[in-house]
């Protein structure tokens, strides 16, 4: 009898628990098309108000970080704060993580999201994304004394090293098959893997490699651009035109006085110089191919 | 003795950022617990009811609360507030909301838990020695309740303040967001300073849960 009266009422717990939450994945869908002006705010709309929100990192340096006296630093945040000049309102920083970027677009608690945020076909479904203004892709480091500069010719005996679960492992995998890969679980093992010897190169984004090489003397980036070209762009509320609009102006009008190679030698050289300005840097919108 | 990369604390005004994070998720914690316990207790009371439409409602409320992970819990409140009804809640009321239902169910179940443990000779010698019921509650119920509540509750609130800890998944800037925030901010000049920033956030957890249950147990002490 209690048995019975316990399963009932976890089915109603549950059936109330789906409830809630089809209810809370269904009605954005349906409300953007009605209540279009309730979700996001329009440009005029955060002009009258004085404050526009953007979401950005405050713990991917050199992107979007706090540093140590409180303040919001980085590529993104340095063009986060062009933006409120030019739109002559103070910006409210966000605080946002890899994992909530889209729903705080969806639900229009940012006006406009710069938190590295790379353009995908399935992202843009859910938010609109507008002129990119840096690139992405993969790199391989490798010793100055051996460089490894294409990976068409691997030595079927040397191994590469790769941190698990990130793009570079899928791309590496999927790509070259033939190469037998070193898979590490964070930053710091692979690095001292590199350093001790163990295997030829290392491939990871192409901002990872490139500080690495930096840093450390005895190593070169022997391949700076690997696989597909993924762009970075700011990301806004699904249907946000007015917003999206002034963005894509801005970022071109921005391009006529180089904005983001100032941008770059402000927050990103100090960490990747300037020799590789030219392959990071997207100007006035227009992807470098 | 290695490198812990201790140095990043002491770097401008880190170590008061960390303190501030603190504060935010001791905040929360101690406003959730406050309105938790004596909502806790109350409804505690009436889920020893008889009637079925209250026990079916308390059990409905409970079981949900208790099966939704908190995480989800935070999202529903932080973002599902906005998209289905379309009220904007900041995300530290979000967490005092979450927090309260949470710390209510909870401590509804520990009163509840705690009134059925009295044995019914209790009740019945009571009723014998001519005692009221209210009066059966204040001198005979309610002192033996509290003593079996107590280190089941300071539990509870040492949870709620641990739990604090995903609160900034929806923005709220907390002791280890800020902590993560300076092991990114330090990453290329101090590799290391994880391990030295995580153990300190850890210490700081520790000193303010730990005179929280030595509290418990002077009480339980006191009264056992």
């Amino acid at each position: 009898m209690k048995k019975i009266k316990l399963i009932t009422l976890v089915t109603l717990a549950l059936t109330a628990a789906l409830g809630i939450t089809s209810c809370g994945g269904g009605a954005p869908a349906t409300e953007t098309g009605s209540t279009s002006a309730g979700v996001y705010r329009t440009i005029d709309e955060i002009k009258e108000s004085g404050e526009i929100n953007i979401g950005v990192f405050s713990d991917k340096h050199p992107f979007g970080y706090v540093d140590e006296n409180s303040e919001y630093q980085g590529y993104d945040v340095y063009f986060a704060k062009r933006i409120g000049e030019d739109l002559g309102v103070k910006v409210n920083f966000v605080s946002t993580e890899a994992a909530n970027r889209i729903e705080y677009l969806k639900t229009g608690k940012v006006d406009v999201v710069l938190a590295n945020f790379t353009v995908t076909p399935e992202r843009a479904e859910e938010v609109d994304f507008a002129l990119p203004y840096m690139n992405v892709s993969l790199g391989v480091v490798s010793p100055e004394s051996k460089p490894v500069t294409s990976l068409d010719d691997w030595n079927a005996d040397d191994e590469m090293i790769v941190i698990s679960g990130t793009t570079a492992e899928t791309y590496l995998t999927q790509n070259y098959p033939n190469i037998k890969l070193q898979k590490y679980d964070t930053y710091a093992n692979a690095k001292s893997a590199l350093e001790n010897g163990s295997a030829a190169a290392w491939a990871n984004d192409n901002t990872e490699v490139i500080a690495y090489s930096l840093s450390t003397t005895g190593y070169t980036v022997g391949i700076p651009t690997l696989g597909s070209k993924d762009t970075i762009a700011p990301a806004v509320s699904k249907g946000n035109e007015s917003v999206l609009n002034w963005l894509n102006d801005e970022i071109t009008s921005l391009g006529e006085e180089k904005f983001f190679h100032a941008d770059y030698e402000a927050t990103l050289a100090d960490t990747y110089g300037l020799d590789y300005e030219e392959e990071l840097v997207i100007e006035g919108g227009a992807a470098a191919e | 003795m290695p490198d812990l990369g201790l140095d990043v604390l002491f770097k401008g005004k880190n170590m008061i950022r960390l303190l501030g994070g603190l504060w935010v998720a001791v905040r929360i914690s101690l406003i959730a617990v406050a309105i938790s316990i004596p909502l806790g207790i109350l409804l505690g009371i009436v889920m020893t009811s008889k009637n079925p439409i209250v026990k079916v409602i308390t059990r409905v409320y409970l079981e949900f609360v208790r099966i939704m992970p908190q995480l989800v819990l935070l999202f529903i409140v932080f973002f599902g507030a906005t998209s289905a009804l379309g009220i904007n809640i900041s995300g530290e009321l979000s967490s005092i909301i979450v927090f309260t239902v949470w710390g209510t169910a909870e401590m509804s179940d520990l009163v509840r838990g705690a009134l059925i443990s009295i044995p019914k000779h209790q009740y019945e010698s009571a009723a014998a020695l001519t005692l009221t019921p209210s009066q059966t509650y204040l001198y005979v119920i309610i002192p033996q309740t509290v003593r079996r509540l107590v280190p089941l509750s300071i539990n509870l609130i040492t949870r709620m303040i641990k739990t604090t800890s995903l609160i900034l998944m929806i923005g709220v800037v907390e002791v280890l967001k800020v902590a993560q925030q300076i092991i990114e901010a330090n990453r290329m000049s101090s590799p290391n300073a994880a391990f030295g920033v995580y153990l300190t956030v850890l210490l700081m957890y520790f000193i303010i849960c730990w005179p929280i249950s030595m509290l418990a147990k002077r009480l339980e002490k006191k009264w056992g």
